[in-house]
């Protein structure tokens, strides 16, 4: 079952435990500005809303590429930057509708969510002290609202 | 290391920035944040100094665990010299400007001197300038924090700013950062203004800028941390749920409400602008006060209220720009702007308290000096002429009036700006203040609750609930009950609390842990991301030497043991109402006590013998 991370906006509280769980997983430092999960403050309204790559199908990024650099890992779904390939170009990040492929100065190389290829799942969704960010079977993302909605339908007339 | 030890010595003055390492024999024995800059600044001012005169300095510090995935590693302190009270002023401040401070290289950021004319420091990493902010004196911090972000093209810039409450000095100013947290009291922000100061502004990339001495016991001793705040009902239920504001209905109820500048006890109308109130759905416009909660950096508690009004009150009317949503009332704020004064509506604190952020001041001292004030209309000693309002208890209209007026120093705003020691003292009646070294109580009754009366008198920055919160054990059962009105055994307990908060407030965490953590939970913390040892002991040694630092310093300002009291209200007005009816705060019995837990000498003097052990 491949498994997809589940972003839900009603859940986060703007803390930034996934920006710094990304930031150590990948660059052994809480510092945010690593982060590939970004948390954005929606101030007038209110609202804390977690964005990062939902690993397209035919991801634009991956297709972009000219060297190649972006590649399927088979068993997640995840598009992975292989680094010694990438030549920082940055024509992913021109691609990407969505901008959750960025260039880092430091390694002059791109960096995306990988869903921690490698790791026991994604750092993020274990650091997420709401449940904000799960890390669900990929088929049914859908599931909580369906519940929620599901929840709310009364079609016994003793009760209604 | 859990330090960058790199500090930022702006010279205002001379308009340069340098670096230097941080001292760090001084960091094992203050650890950080509150402790370290005191440290710092004990030794560098004449503690006579006037506060807003140019000898003054201004620290910006951050401690070994902010910046860190430590649940509520976020937090920075201001420590200055405060003008309200001509003693050691910390405040504390949440949010997300102190964590990037670190993320850009640096523990701490030491101001001196006056700049000639309004400038910002603006820091990326390891640069830093002074850039001329004429285009943002005069403006509030929320449009400052704006107009920074677009100048520089960056919205991931922080911003700490003043309003124009620090700018006007306000001595009850405060510097907000990220819009609504906010290192509110003693005045800090009133010493910012003094120094042309309007801004820090941080962009922090650096990945190597410090380091966590044993990651895997850290992320061991920070999963059990947050398991232990999740599952308790405080910090995992009630903050979360009601922020602070889960005390409003419980005070009330145990008759520790101040209310009517301490003439009462219990406000009537509590329920009205408790956490529960801001849940409901108002008539007006069917929606809440309260849009979500709020969580300042790596918080897992996220206790912070974020509210919206409703846009047909009186006082935003006309005002769009109050219509989002911003930072909503704590219990603090919506006691001192609310219970203190009498009033009851809740959209109308919720304005004054949006103003408080807007402008930069602490609704604390501005709330209990509306309360003082409308204590003397009362008596007839204010009159309507002189402050241009009917300053009777209760009056929406008055609060609102008097919070747009005292930020930009508008009419009787002027004599708000003071605070209550100042503006009673000169209306001839000192003891209708409620304060304790000229700042303002906050919102729990020092009669109903003998320790916190012995808190209060006792805080090295006047009146405080954070430097030593008694309402734990008083209240709350944490770590043990006490009775309220209980004086045996009060003064050691101050004392525990007093030297493990000043641990807290010095390592990056958030006092507001320990409603559910120890020193048990803490100390695995600081051990795992500091490199040596870091034992219980060593720690509440560091708390103890902390707070005895901060007493020698205000001694050597010439506060004395005469200034460990409380107002006359206090100690000789009983409770009028409630379970603790009949009740006045028993310093007579528990000073003596806690001078003796403490090694200080009769006269509150720390002894030698004190002074030797502690290495001071």
């Amino acid at each position: 079952m491949q498994k997809s991370l589940h972003l839900d906006p009603n859940k986060c509280t703007g803390c930034l435990q996934c920006e710094m769980a990304c930031a150590w997983e990948n660059h052994r430092s809480f510092t945010i500005a690593k982060s590939r999960i970004k948390v954005f403050t929606f101030h007038e309204p209110g609202r804390f809303v977690p964005y990062t790559c939902t690993q397209c199908d035919e991801a634009w990024c991956m297709m972009a590429c000219p060297t190649d650099a972006i590649r399927l890992d088979p068993v997640t779904g995840a598009k992975v930057v292989l680094e010694p390939s990438c030549v920082g170009c940055k024509v992913c990040t021109i691609a990407c509708p969505f901008g959750t492929i960025n260039y880092v100065s430091d390694t002059g190389k791109v960096q995306k969510c990988d869903l921690c290829v490698g790791a026991s799942g994604p750092a993020c969704e274990k650091a997420c002290p709401t449940g904000a960010i799960t890390y669900v079977d990929a088929d049914w993302t859908g599931l909580d609202k369906m519940r929620q909605w599901a929840g709310k339908t009364d079609t016994n007339p003793a009760t209604v | 290391m859990a330090w960058t030890k790199q500090v930022l010595r702006v010279n205002l003055t001379a308009g340069t920035c340098v670096a230097e390492p941080l001292n760090m024999d001084w960091a094992k024995d203050y650890l950080g944040q509150r402790g370290l800059a005191t440290k710092y600044l004990v030794n560098e001012i004449d503690p006579k100094v006037d506060p807003l005169a140019d000898g003054n300095k201004l620290i910006f510090v951050t401690g070994p665990l902010t910046g860190t995935m430590a649940a509520t590693g976020g937090r920075y302190s201001v420590v200055t010299k405060g003008p309200l009270t001509n003693a050691i002023a910390c405040s504390n401040s949440g949010g997300f400007f102190g964590a990037e401070l670190k993320f850009a290289g640096w523990d701490m950021v030491i101001f001196e001197g006056t700049s000639p004319k309004p400038v910002y420091l603006l820091i990326n990493d390891g640069t830093a300038e002074l850039v001329d902010a004429a285009h943002l004196w005069g403006k509030t911090v929320w449009e400052t924090e704006e107009v920074i972000k677009k100048q520089h093209q960056d919205p991931q810039i922080r911003v700490a700013s003043i309003g124009r409450a620090g700018e006007n000095k306000v001595l009850f100013a405060g510097i907000v950062n990220d819009l609504h947290r906010a290192a509110g009291r003693s005045g800090v922000g009133a010493v910012m203004g003094s120094k042309n100061l309007k801004a820090v502004a941080v962009r922090g990339t650096l990945t190597s800028a410090y380091q966590i001495a044993n990651p895997e016991a850290f992320f061991t001793a920070v999963d059990a941390g947050k398991k232990v705040l999740a599952g308790n009902g405080v910090t995992g239920v009630g903050l979360p749920t009601y922020g602070t504001q889960v005390l409003m209905n419980v005070i009330n109820e145990l008759g520790a409400l101040p209310t009517h500048n301490h003439k009462d006890t219990q406000f009537a109308s509590a329920n009205a602008i408790g956490g529960e109130a801001m849940h409901e759905k108002r008539e007006t416009d069917g929606k809440a006060n309260l849009v979500t909660n709020g969580a300042c950096f790596g918080c897992t508690i996220a206790c912070g209220r974020i509210s919206r009004m409703d846009p047909g009150h009186f006082s935003v009317k006309d005002k769009p720009q109050y219509h989002g949503a911003s930072g909503g009332l704590e219990y603090e704020a919506a006691w001192a702007l609310g219970a203190a004064n009498g009033v009851k509506d809740l959209e109308a604190l919720t304005y004054a308290n949006f103003l408080c952020n807007e402008d930069g001041y602490d609704p604390i001292s501005f709330g209990a000096t509306v309360g003082a004030a409308m204590e003397l209309y009362e008596l007839g000693i204010l009159t309507e002429a002189e402050v241009g309002l009917k300053l009777t208890w209760g009056s929406a209209e008055a609060l609102v009036k008097l919070a747009e007026w005292t930020a930009v120093g508008e009419g009787f705003g002027k004599v708000i700006a003071l605070g209550s020691k100042r503006l009673c003292a000169k209306y001839g009646r000192p003891e209708l203040s409620m304060s304790v070294k000229g700042q303002e109580f906050p919102a729990y009754d020092g009669r109903a609750l003998q320790g916190m009366g012995l808190a209060y008198a006792t805080s090295n920055r006047g009146a405080c609930h954070l430097r030593g919160y008694m309402v734990s054990p008083e209240v709350l059962g944490i770590p043990v009950k006490m009775e309220p009105q209980a004086t045996e055994g009060k003064p050691a307990m101050l004392k525990a609390f007093q030297d493990l908060t000043a641990v807290v407030d010095s390592s990056g965490l958030c006092l507001f842990t320990t409603f559910a953590w120890g020193l048990q939970d803490i100390q695995p913390q600081i051990q795992a991301a500091c490199e040596g040892d870091w034992s219980d002991d060593r720690l509440l040694l560091i708390g103890e030497r902390i707070w005895n630092m901060e007493r020698e310093f205000n001694l050597a300002a010439g506060i004395t043991s005469k200034d460990d009291t409380l107002p006359p209200r206090l100690l000789n007005e009983p409770a009028n109402s409630g379970p603790q009816k009949g009740a006045v705060t028993r310093l007579d019995i528990m000073m003596p006590e806690y001078y003796q837990v403490r090694g200080w000498s009769a006269d509150g003097v720390p002894t030698n013998a004190t002074r030797t052990r502690l290495g001071l």
